[in-house]
């Protein structure tokens, strides 16, 4: 009895999230949203909880949240899982990280719900060879297990920051160019946006950091140059489905003006960007 | 306090069409307005202030206003020469300068020079500036190194990058606070890597009605802030 009350109140509101879809789908949807996950540890602290309980709520978080953006029409989610900054941390958290990272890795393919049927394609971005060794293996299994994925994206940042993509393109450029001997040409935007790790990704359009703080914190510079960005004071645990309406709503009054700069930039060929 | 400020002045039309003002009023007083901000700053020791004076994207604007805001800026140049030699203000412009006029180039290298030494405070004024193509002109200056077999593209680094940004004229390339006012939540392809630990705070008055008041709410949200740069501290 108690189940089948449960069940029917999540169908309804299963069905209501859709309806509410239906109607933000009138307008322009986010293409690709990018999220800082922040709050996990300060969630934990608050309910009195162990510190790792704050990143297990916080994946559950996500897979919530993923749901809802897929069901919503985002195609490509990214997510800003561990930056290079964070191995500063204290070495029991980060082997706890480490481990826990591996844990939801492997658990992504198996998640029938999610990764397999709706069809997304999970790739890995940052400097891998800083991950653990059993990390780093179950990032290139997903990886291949989700290569022939192609409904909707999950890009995941580990072991990433933005200057360290950015280093790398360069160096990728300048290697280039000794390989070709071809000094005359000037390096164009084109030619640093194809080196970069999220070269295959489009550019966000809303980048959302939890917890209130309202930093980028080295996480896609390159790519945010025009993101709308959303700063929700709720902690990562927090976010809800409500945030996703908020931040679409939102990103929607900010459309007209957004797509009359580009309409103008399209006319106006700087810096070498190839026009679409 | 932080050691270095960054503002994205935005609003000067939306505050000049409510007034039912021409767009170049609009500007005159954002003018005013940096001026007053210019002011503040020095009085509250800040050392670097860069604005963002004009958009690499701004170009596709129509002629006219495009016009009208180079000649705004040589003119606030020239009438200020004086005011930054006294206040001891040094200023720089970065951007890509090939598309301005050539009398505002002449002007921008005068007063650069004239200021050059001054150490109380330093304006970098954005004109023509794209925070990406800042990234990609320093990677055509490190190409050219490697050309010159000065380095190797495995030695290319953080360090390397920073020092060909067009912010390496300051010793505090990185600021500690960016200010947007309008309302606007965009960084709209400003300084990218230099933002890249910045604390940001979206002002909704437009710029001209941006004063002293907003500047001080601004520093106190940023002095609230803790800034834990990835590591513990939560």
């Amino acid at each position: 009895m108690v189940l089948g009350i449960g069940w029917t109140i999540n169908h309804i509101f299963s069905l209501f999230r859709r309806c509410i879809y239906v109607i933000l789908s009138v307008g322009p949807i986010p293409n690709h949203i990018a999220f800082i996950l922040d709050g996990n540890r300060r969630y934990a602290k608050k309910h009195k909880l162990r510190e790792g309980a704050g990143h297990n709520i916080g994946f559950l978080s996500l897979t919530s949240m993923l749901q809802c953006c897929y069901e919503l029409g985002v195609k490509h989610v990214t997510i800003y899982a561990f930056s290079i900054d964070n191995f500063k941390r204290r070495p029991e958290e980060i082997r706890y990280l480490m481990d826990l990272m591996q844990e939801k890795i492997e658990f992504l393919p198996k998640e029938e719900n999610l990764v397999n049927r709706l069809g997304i394609r999970v790739q890995f971005f940052g400097n891998l060879k800083l991950l653990s060794e059993g990390a780093r293996d179950s990032a290139q299994s997903a990886m291949s297990a989700t290569a022939t994925n192609s409904k909707a994206f999950l890009s995941i940042c580990v072991a990433y920051t933005s200057t360290h993509e950015i280093v790398h393109a360069v160096e990728q450029v300048c290697k280039e160019k000794k390989q070709r001997k071809a000094w005359n040409e000037h390096v164009n935007l084109d030619d640093v946006e194809r080196q970069m790790y999220l070269a295959n990704i489009p550019e966000p359009d809303i980048l959302v950091r939890t917890s209130g703080a309202n930093r980028l914190s080295n996480f896609l510079l390159w790519q945010s140059a025009y993101a709308h960005l959303y700063s929700p004071s709720a902690l990562w645990p927090e976010i809800s489905f409500w945030h996703l309406i908020w931040m679409v709503l939102n990103y929607q009054r900010n459309y007209g003006y957004l797509e009359k700069q580009q309409q103008n930039m399209d006319h106006v060929n700087v810096f070498g960007r190839s026009n679409p | 306090m932080p050691k270095h400020v960054a503002v994205i002045m935005d609003g000067n039309r939306r505050w000049a069409k409510q007034r039912g003002l021409s767009m170049e009023l609009g500007y005159e007083a954002g003018l005013k307005s940096l001026r007053e901000l210019l002011k503040s700053c020095c009085n509250l020791g800040i050392r670097v202030l860069t604005v963002f004076a004009f958009s690499a994207d701004n170009w596709s604007r129509p002629k006219v206003e495009v016009d009208f805001l180079m000649s705004l800026f040589g003119r606030g140049t020239e009438d200020e020469l004086k005011n930054f030699v006294r206040e001891d203000i040094r200023v720089s412009v970065i951007g890509d300068s090939s598309k301005l006029p050539t009398n505002l180039k002449e002007q921008i290298i005068d007063a650069e020079e004239a200021t050059k030494n001054n150490s109380r405070l330093h304006l970098i004024v954005a004109i023509s500036y794209s925070g990406q193509y800042d990234i990609v002109q320093a990677c055509h200056n490190i190409a050219l190194k490697v050309k010159d077999g000065l380095l190797e593209p495995s030695d290319i680094n953080q360090s390397l990058i920073e020092q060909e940004l067009e912010t390496n004229c300051t010793i505090f390339p990185y600021p500690d606070l960016l200010i947007r006012t309008s309302g606007e939540l965009r960084v709209s392809n400003f300084l990218l890597w230099q933002l890249a630990y910045t604390e940001l705070f979206f002002a909704k008055a437009l710029w001209p009605d941006f004063g002293e008041a907003e500047l001080l709410e601004a520093l106190q949200s940023f002095q609230q802030r803790r800034r834990r740069y990835g590591g513990e501290g939560s």
